[in-house]
Formats: C-alpha cells, sequence, structure tokens
C-alpha cells in the first residue's frame, strides 16, 4: 500500500556495484562491537547496500561551496567556571553497576 | 652539527617527533564539574557525565580553555579563534562514553616554535605542529584478579593538551631537552605541574631512520613514556632495532609500540584490529569554540616573563654563559631566586656560585632550593664579601658549607672564625720571604728554567698563611721576587 | 470517571483551583484508565503509588493556594526521559533494569510545575522507528481502529506518548522528535504534538539518540493544554550546552490571536503525485480555513526538500552510532558475560540491541568510517546547510508553512515490509524541521474515509512557537474535531 504511493520518491535503482560486501560487513560490525552471525552477513549486506544506494542521491546536490552546517543553534560554545560542583557520590555512580568491587567498575580482563 | 648514527653499512640520521601529553592545571575537569585532582579514592572524583550514564552532557570548562591558551602564547604559537572539538570513537573499559571528545581537522592552538638548549650551549628551534585539547581516560588495573580488569574513572575527562612537534629533532638527546624545556614552560605558566611521575606529563616518541638526504623513513610510534631517561632509552632502543633491521634487509613497520622500563625494550602493541579507524566527527553535543582576540590579548598581557625571554636578558645583560642561564631558568623560583641574590652583586659570579656550589649541595643532600636555608640574599651577601676582597673564592667555600649547614650569615662566619683575607703587603711580603728562604733550592730551580714550580711557592705560602693570603696580591709580589 | 477524564488540563486545572475536583481523584481517575486500555500496551511501567503520592503532594499545595501551571495533572512520561528511582529503558533490553540515581532537567520542570507522573509509556527502541513496534516491551497500539478492526500503529517513535493521551490513559504526555517522532504519532493518534525550536527544551538526563536533531515536546489533546505543556517543560540548562538561553514567548496569549495578517506559505515540493487524496483534501481544506481567518495563502519552494530523508538518515544514524557506544555492559544495565572484555561488548551489544537499532548503528558506523566520511557525513552536512537556507529565505516572506503531517494515516502493526527504507519515508514531511532545527506541531484536522485521523502540520521560524500557536487554534477551531477512538478509557467499543 504504502510502497505504491511512495515510489514517486523512492527511486529504487540499485548501483550494480555492491558498495559493502560481506567482509565489510564484518568489519564494521567489529568496529560497533556488534555479532553479526556468519549466515546474517550477507543478508545486512544487502540491507545496508539499498539503504547506501539510496542515500547516495546526495551526490546530486551540487555543494561545491557549501559549508557543512555546525549546528542550528546560532549560538557560541558556552563555558563554565572552572569550580568543582561534581563528582563526590561513588554510590550513585555505581548504583547500576553489572559487577563492581571496591568501588571499581568490573570487567574480564584485558590483555594489553 | 652531526648526530648521525653509525650502522654496519654506513650512518643514519635520526628523526625524531614527539607528542606530549600534559594534563591541564585546573580544579574541574574539562567538560565536567567533577574535581581534576590527584590521589582520590576510587570513582570519588567522577560525576555522571564522567561515567556517561544516559542523557549526560559536556559543558566546557574556560579556564581549562585558557590554560591552552596560555600554554599556546609560550610556545609563540597561532592562536585559533575558533576551533572545534570532534569524538574519536574507540571501545575501552576507560573510555565510558565510547569516544573521547578531541580535536581534530580545527584544534585550538595551531603552528609555533620551542627552542632547546643542548649542553654545549648551542641552541635549535624546534617547530610545534599544533597544540590540541581532549580528555583523558581512565585507568584500569589488570593485577587484582586473575581473570577481571578493575576500572577507575576518576582520571577519566581530566582536560589534556596534547602538543605535537613537528619530526625536527634529530638526537635523543634533543629529545630529551625538548621535553625538559617544555615542561619547563608549562611549569613557568601554570598551566601543568609537569610531574612525570604521577603521569601529569607523558611522551609519545615517533621514531624513523633514514640515510642522510634521503626521503623520511617509516616511524614508528612508542607511547607513554613519562621520564626523560626512559624518552632517551626508548628512542636509542628504537634507532637500533631499526637500523639493524633495514640493514638486514627488512624494512620498518608503522606501528604502535610500547616502553618495556623493566628491560629497557619497546615492543609491538598487541594489534586491536587491523586499523584504528576512529570516525571523527565533530561533536554535535557542543558547539565550536569561540574565542575573541581581546580574550587572547588579555591572557597574554598577564603573562609572567617566559624562561626564554628572562634567559636572552641574562645573557645580554649581565653576561652569563648560555649554559648557565638556562641552567638558571629551567625553573621559574630559580630564576627568582637568582634575582634576588644577584642584585647589586656581580650577576655572573653570583651564576656561578648557583649552579656550582648551590645546586651542586642541594643535589647532594637531596633538598630542594626552597628548603634551603642559604637565602637570595644571603648568597648575595656571600658574593659580594668575595667581590670586596674580604675573603678569598677559596674561603669563601669553607664559608657557604658552613652556611649550608647553619643557615648563619656569610659576614657572621668570617667575623666568628676571623677568616678574613689578608691583603697587607708587607704582611704577604713577609710571608712570601720566608718560604723563599726555606727553600732556596726550588728557587734556584726556578729560576733555572722550571716555570712549574710556581705553584708550589703559592702553596706554600697560602699554607703559611692559613689559606688567608689574598691570592692575587701573592701571586704579584711571589713573582717579583722570583724574577727578580 | 469517564467525566473526570473528558477534562482538558486547561479544565482540569480550573477544576482543581475551584476545589470542583482533587488531584487524587483526578489521578485515580487516570491510573483506572490506565489500567482499563492495558490492551493498547501503552505503558511500560506504571507507577500508581508514586502517582498517587504527587498527587497528594498536590493537593496539599492546591489547598495552600500554592499551584504550578499543571498542580495536579496526570501525564505519562516517554521511557526515554530518565526519572530518578523509577525504571528507564529507552525500551530497550540494554538497559533492563536501569533506574537512574537522576532527574531529566524536563522532567524535573514538569514536577516542580506540580505536574503527577502516571507512569513511563513505550516507544521505539532508543527513539529509532515510527511505529513503536521496534520496543522491546512490544508495540503499542493506537485506539483508532479502520473499518476491518486490525490494531494499527499509533506512529513512532513516541507512539505510547501519543496513544496514552488519545486513548485518555493520560492527560498529557512527553515525547521526543528526532526525525517526526512527536509530529507523526500525534498526527495517526488525532492529538496535537509539537516539536519546539531545537534548544527550547534541555536535552540533559533524556537517552540521546541523535544530538544535533532530538528535541522534546509536548503531547496534549487540545492546542491550549499544549501550550500549557511547553512552558513547563521548556527551559534554559546550563548542563546543556545546545540549550538556548532565548526566552519562551507568551504561548498562552498566542492562543486567542487568530491569523489575521499572517502569511503562510505552502510549500510546492510538499505536493506528491500520487499522494493520499484524504490528505490533499485536507490540506486544501486547512489553506481554506486559515485564508477564511484572514490569513494570506503564499505558494513557497523548499527546493531541497526531496534530499531531506537521505540525509537525515545519514546523520542520525551516524551521531547514533556514537551516541550508543556507552551502552557497553560495563556500568550499568544489561551485561552478557564473556571470556574477553571484547567478547563481552559483542555479546552484550548484540543481545541488548533490536535489529532496527543495529541496523542504524551500522549505517551510522559505516558511513563515519575512512573513506566515507566526506563522501557521506560531510555530504550530508553541507546538503543540511542549503536545506536550512532554504527555510531561512522563505522566512523572509512567510511567518508559517501549512503542510501535511504525514503521507498517510496509521497502517496495521506488523505490516511486512522488505524493504526497510520504505519505512523511513513516514517522515518525509516530518524530518526538514529537525535538521533545520525548527518548531513543527501537528494538529489533528480530520478524519480519512476510513474513519481514521489526519493531522497538518505547521512549521514556524526558530523560536516562534507562538506563531505556531496563534495557527494551530484557528486550525483546531475551524476543524472542530471531536471524534474519538473507540478503544478510548471509559470509551465506547
Amino acid at each position: 500500500m504504502i510502497s505504491h504511493q511512495l515510489n514517486f520518491f523512492y527511486n529504487s535503482k540499485k548501483h550494480s556495484d555492491m558498495s559493502v560486501d560481506k567482509s565489510t560487513v564484518a568489519k564494521i560490525a567489529r568496529l560497533a562491537r556488534l555479532n553479526v552471525p556468519e549466515h546474517r552477513l550477507e543478508p545486512v549486506a544487502s540491507e545496508l547496500n539499498g539503504i547506501l544506494d539510496w542515500i547516495a542521491e546526495l551526490n546530486e546536490v551540487p555543494t561545491d561551496n557549501v559549508e557543512p552546517l555546525a549546528s542550528v543553534t546560532g549560538h557560541a560554545l558556552p563555558m563554565r567556571e572552572d569550580v568543582v560542583t561534581d563528582g563526590d557520590c561513588v554510590d550513585a555512580v555505581l548504583a547500576n553497576v553489572p559487577e563492581g568491587a571496591s568501588g571499581f567498575f568490573v570487567v574480564p580482563k584485558v590483555v594489553e | 652539527m652531526s648526530q648521525l648514527v653509525a650502522g654496519r653499512t654506513g650512518d643514519w640520521e635520526v628523526v625524531i617527533g614527539l607528542e606530549v601529553h600534559a594534563q591541564v592545571s585546573s580544579k574541574a575537569k574539562l567538560f565536567s564539574g567533577a574535581s581534576a585532582s590527584f590521589g582520590a579514592a576510587p570513582n570519588e572524583n567522577v560525576s555522571l557525565v564522567d561515567a556517561a550514564m544516559p542523557g549526560m552532557l559536556p559543558v566546557i570548562n574556560r579556564e581549562c580553555v585558557y590554560q591552552a591558551i596560555r600554554t599556546g602564547l609560550g610556545l609563540k604559537a597561532e592562536i585559533n579563534l575558533t576551533s572545534v572539538f570532534d569524538r574519536k570513537n574507540y571501545f575501552y573499559a576507560d573510555l565510558p562514553q565510547g569516544y573521547q571528545i578531541s580535536q581534530f581537522k580545527q584544534p585550538i592552538v595551531g603552528a609555533g616554535v620551542l627552542r632547546i638548549v643542548m649542553a654545549d650551549g648551542s641552541t635549535r628551534d624546534i617547530g610545534i605542529e599544533r597544540l590540541h585539547l581532549e580528555q583523558d581516560a581512565g585507568k584500569s588495573m589488570h593485577d587484582q584478579h586473575p581473570s577481571k580488569s578493575y576500572i577507575d574513572l576518576n582520571r577519566t575527562g581530566v582536560a589534556l593538551m596534547e602538543i605535537v612537534s613537528r619530526p625536527d629533532m634529530r638526537s635523543a638527546a634533543e629529545a630529551a631537552a625538548y621535553v625538559r624545556k617544555l615542561r619547563s614552560i608549562l611549569r613557568y605558566l601554570g598551566t601543568c605541574d609537569g610531574n612525570m611521575e604521577e603521569g601529569s606529563l607523558r611522551a609519545d616518541v615517533n621514531v624513523s631512520v633514514r640515510r642522510p638526504g634521503a626521503e623520511f623513513g617509516t616511524r614508528t610510534e612508542t607511547k607513554n613514556l613519562n621520564s626523560l631517561r626512559f624518552i632517551q632509552q626508548a628512542i636509542d632502543y628504537e634507532v637500533a632495532r631499526q637500523i639493524e633491521l633495514i640493514e638486514d634487509g627488512g624494512s620498518v613497520d608503522q606501528e604502535t609500540r610500547l616502553f618495556d622500563t623493566a628491560t629497557g625494550v619497546t615492543r609491538t602493541m598487541r594489534s586491536k584490529e587491523d586499523a584504528h579507524d576512529y570516525r571523527y566527527f565533530p561533536d554535535p553535543d557542543l558547539l565550536p569554540l569561540v574565542v575573541t582576540q581581546d580574550e587572547v590579548d588579555k591572557l597574554a598581557a598577564a603573562l609572567p616573563e617566559l624562561p626564554d625571554d628572562i634567559r636572552d636578558r641574562l645573557i645580554n645583560e649581565y653576561g652569563l654563559s648560555s649554559y648557565d642561564a638556562s641552567v638558571i631558568t629551567e625553573e621559574r623560583e630559580t630564576a627568582k631566586y637568582y634575582e634576588a641574590a644577584s642584585a647589586g652583586q656581580d650577576r655572573k659570579l653570583v651564576a656561578n656560585w648557583m649552579t656550582v656550589e648551590l645546586f651542586g649541595a642541594l643535589n647532594k643532600s637531596g633538598e630542594g632550593l626552597a628548603s634551603c636555608k642559604i637565602s637570595p640574599e644571603m648568597l648575595g651577601g656571600l658574593v659580594g664579601l668575595i667581590s670586596d676582597g674580604t675573603i678569598s673564592g677559596r674561603i669563601a667555600k669553607d664559608v657557604f658549607a658552613e652556611m649550608f649547614e647553619s643557615g648563619k650569615d656569610a659576614a657572621d662566619i668570617v667575623e666568628e672564625k676571623g677568616l678574613k683575607q689578608v691583603s697587607d703587603s708587607g704582611a704577604i711580603e713577609a710571608l712570601i720571604d720566608t718560604v723563599i728562604a726555606a727553600n732556596m733550592d726550588k728557587v734556584d730551580e726556578y729560576r733555572g728554567g722550571k716555570d712549574k714550580l710556581f705553584g708550589f711557592f703559592v702553596g706554600q705560602v697560602m699554607k703559611q698563611s692559613g689559606g688567608q693570603a689574598n691570592p692575587g696580591m701573592v701571586n704579584q709580589i711571589l713573582k717579583a721576587k722570583l724574577d727578580g | 470517571m469517564s467525566d473526570l477524564l473528558a477534562l482538558s488540563a486547561v479544565e482540569a486545572r480550573a477544576a482543581l483551583d475551584s476545589k470542583a475536583i482533587s488531584a487524587t481523584e483526578l489521578t485515580t481517575a487516570y491510573l483506572a484508565a490506565a489500567e482499563d486500555t492495558a490492551a493498547l500496551n501503552n505503558y511500560v511501567l506504571l507507577t500508581p503509588d508514586h502517582a498517587l503520592e504527587m498527587a497528594a503532594s498536590a493537593d496539599a499545595r492546591l489547598a495552600k493556594g500554592e499551584a504550578g501551571i499543571l498542580e495536579g495533572i496526570p501525564l505519562g512520561v516517554k521511557d526515554l526521559f530518565c526519572t530518578t528511582g523509577v525504571r528507564t529503558t529507552a525500551c530497550s533490553r540494554i538497559l533492563e533494569g536501569f533506574t537512574p540515581p537522576y532527574e531529566s532537567t524536563v522532567t524535573a520542570n514538569l514536577w516542580a510545575a506540580g505536574a503527577v507522573m502516571l507512569g513511563k509509556v513505550n516507544c521505539d527502541e532508543f527513539a529509532m522507528g515510527s511505529g513503536n513496534e521496534t520496543s522491546a516491551f512490544g508495540p503499542a497500539i493506537n485506539p483508532w481502529q479502520g473499518p476491518d478492526k486490525l490494531d494499527l500503529v499509533p506512529g513512532g517513535s513516541s507512539g505510547g506518548s501519543a496513544s496514552a493521551v488519545a486513548a485518555r490513559a493520560a492527560l498529557m504526555a512527553t515525547g521526543t522528535d528526532t526525525g517526526g517522532s512527536i509530529r507523526q504519532p500525534a498526527a495517526f493518534c488525532g492529538v496535537v504534538g509539537l516539536k519546539p525550536t531545537y534548544g527550547r527544551c534541555s536535552r540533559w538526563g533524556i537517552v540521546a539518540f541523535a544530538s544535533s536533531l532530538d528535541q522534546a515536546g509536548p503531547f496534549t489533546r487540545t492546542v491550549a493544554d499544549n501550550a500549557l505543556m511547553l512552558q513547563a517543560m521548556a527551559s534554559h540548562d546550563p548542563k546543556d550546552s545546545t540549550s538556548s538561553s532565548m526566552p519562551l514567548q507568551d504561548v498562552a496569549a498566542a492562543l486567542g490571536q487568530g491569523v489575521k495578517g499572517m502569511k503562510i506559505g505552502v510549500p510546492r515540493e510538499y505536493v506528491m503525485d500520487g499522494m493520499d487524496q484524504d490528505v490533499v483534501k485536507l490540506w486544501q481544506q486547512g489553506q481554506d480555513w486559515l485564508r477564511q481567518a484572514g490569513a494570506e495563502l503564499v505558494e513557497v519552494s523548499l527546493p531541497h526538500t526531496k534530499y531531506a530523508l537521505p540525509t537525515y538518515y545519514i546523520i542520525a544514524p551516524a551521531e547514533a552510532s556514537s551516541n550508543l557506544a556507552r551502552y557497553d555492559g560495563v556500568r550499568y544495565g544489561l551485561r552478557v558475560e564473556a571470556g574477553s572484555l571484547d567478547q563481552m561488548y559483542e555479546a552484550t551489544r548484540a543481545a541488548g540491541f533490536g535489529e532496527e537499532v543495529q541496523r542504524r548503528i551500522m549505517i551510522g558506523t559505516y558511513v563515519l568510517s575512512a573513506g566515507y566520511y566526506d563522501a557521506y557525513y560531510l555530504k550530508a552536512q553541507r546538503v543540511r546547510r542549503l536545506i536550512k537556507q532554504d527555510f531561512d529565505t522563505v522566512f523572509e516572506k512567510v511567518d508559517a508553512l501549512l503542510t501535511p503531517a504525514t503521507p498517510t494515516a496509521a497502517f496495521a502493526v506488523g505490516r511486512k515490509i522488505d524493504d526497510p527504507v520504505v519505512n523511513f519515508l513516514n517522515d518525509v514531511f516530518t524530518v526538514p524541521a529537525n535538521l533545520a532545527g525548527l518548531p513543527g506541531m501537528s494538529v489533528p484536522a480530520g478524519l480519512n474515509a476510513d474513519g481514521l485521523p489526519l493531522g497538518l502540520q505547521i512549521l514556524g521560524k526558530p523560536y516562534d512557537e507562538a506563531s505556531l500557536y496563534r495557527v494551530a487554534s484557528v486550525l483546531e477551531q475551524a476543524a472542530g474535531f471531536t471524534a474519538t477512538p473507540s478503544r478510548m478509557a471509559g470509551g465506547a467499543q
């Protein structure tokens, strides 16, 4: 239903070259610390490519002399005074910790 | 000045760049209101923002911004009135947000210069590439438990200045001199306490080697060196390793390495992933940082006199040697001490007494200048007694030793011990006559051509006088008498 | 009970002040309504004890004549807002059991104004979605039904908020809007929803989705109620660097000002071939109403409109991929144990994040990654500036814009869509305002052929919420929208 009505908008041309393949998906998943099981790599790649093809429409827009938009607010970065106003709340900081010990956060050992 | 290292197959030039991380002296952290102080119990100096709880947001500390600007001014660098904070994204247990707020493309400070002074007094200008502000990370402890690591976020979010040099250094000695000078400037400005043992100042060294005149070689980065000695050791090891590797037909991998302080060896960090892709992008919780030229000018006007300027003044106005001037101006407290001690006195002589006798004594006793019993005025007084001939330099050393122990004034000690120099020509003549009479054989030998014996006679006269004869006068009168 | 539920917030305030009703009575009625409509799955956590305590305090203040502007008004809080001592999950498994020791600034403002919290309401996981179907607590259901009586989505991401207000299970509700997440569900549920100017409400204490786009806003049944709630929510917050110190105008006064002399723009690029005819008609109708009320309708052009969606779907996931990196099992929320730290991260995040969230994190990570940053993220930020410039130019000539809020009415829950992009297209009319930081409001204006609500959207200049309220009041009066959903509390089924 929706797709009919919105096809005018969604140009479903797919580029012949896949910008993302299985190994790229695996790399991105690693960077994002997400486990994508082997059997999902291909479907995820296909999904991502569909999305990436669509957002690549932006290449049509000439932006040679256009600065990226830093912020919509129009005000400068406010600065605060150098006063200690926070901290000293170990209980609050550790209140939801899955594993703690003597005031520390505890995680599986990291080998450097 | 050639600092080439000889390899098996020829000479190599060493190229060094340094990235120094300096913790900003401030009460609160860079983007949170928690305390930036050292030594608190675990996770005590941690706010909800530092712990990256859901919905927390950063707000920048003006003093940290100003400290970075002051440092930039001290490095004669360009201050960028507009700069941007970017997120550097990666995962680690001591990085609660999963990103570090840093500055990537538009840092607050641009190119500058730092002058280093070598042991022989020569100077070199080392280029500064940039300085930017960023958050420090927390601390992980891996030795508290066999299978777990303990995380303390106290240091998370403390403001760091990352100061990046150009690859202008050509030896480990230059690198050490650079860090010493940088530390000195930071301490003068009060922007960082420079305490390397506590981790307020740490260096990453980028090292590569090349044949003289060739393109830059591949560099390695050795991280987190927290003493001048380790910096030099790590560089020396890397240089030797790289030269041997290349001469054996291999090539240097661009990689990050760690220095093992126990063995003096650098080794590859176990690579966490193929390459770090930090996915820098401007932090959308912050806006571009804008400071006005007016603010910068006000900060500049309020800066203390910097070590290089004081050093130049000491050399040009007071005629101090480059070496003495550098030693005296290394710390602000020392420079202040010198100004007070040398006021109205022989500037060069005071400098000499400070750098040789005073520092020697302090080194031996392990004391600092601040706790020394000899005040600047007292030292000046001692030197004054030499200048006006009251005591000889030789006697002054004994007086100094007494002053150092007891805290008594020089004049009092001289008075008490009757150490006044004898400058009466008649008395000296008499002493000389006595010595000559007792050593006629040597007089003949001297007159016969053995010039070296002059020293013997001087020694005898000084011994007779209990060291108090005015050496200059002794020399003059003795020469006249011996030469006839 | 349904009499109590029928009162608008403005009416309820008057009744409370005159002691015709008590806060405890009103809260009790709404708690019962929430139970009554539990099948809609609007609440993920009802907090009746806490609510009654707050109501009792409100009654005490009312007795002393110290009423705040929302004194005694029971409302629902989207589970994206951190509430002290009350579980907050962003409707995600990864925040299972998370109980914040702190209160978001917006909700703190509401409690300071005397409002009563009924509980936390459902939403799309981490605010990502436009149907409230990605929630770890299951979908929220729209109290409106079409002739086929299928369950319909309330819209998203603030689906639970919109549905609760429409179903009279809350008198008001908080929402957040990043790409339309207040305006679209408001339209689907036939209620009033405002996305204020970016920076108008503080983001401190709200689980962040896309920092440069997120904005908290009010859901209410009437335009006047909406102005009241905005006044309580908005504030300058020094803890949020993006918070604005532009003072809120007198929006209450704006309600009665009418639109005489106002110029209202109708953007030609929002007209699409093959648009839902009911939407087209209603849009035309809205223009007529405003013209009749004395406004001048002007055709305007926002040339970069069609690029707003792809721009949004680069920027929002990019920021989200970074904002969601803190959910790693170390300091709070779900932790899936594993042998190494990295394994723990991966296992925790894979188990804790739903499919849509993972999809967006992947896109976001990709568009920021080395080699793609310039082509995607930087490009999108440049186009974003062009989109903003389009609005700046247009607002030199007009005071506000009138557009449809959504391309269609609410669709069925569980609609099978293979192509995720189709879901993205729900936001086509709403996303531009987020990119440009503009205020936007959806006002229920009519029903479609299936008897489902449709909303009209008003967009305004930055910090000019007053103009929105002027236009919205006129539309509300002209539309005379009195229809109520079949699954409303205390209503006929």
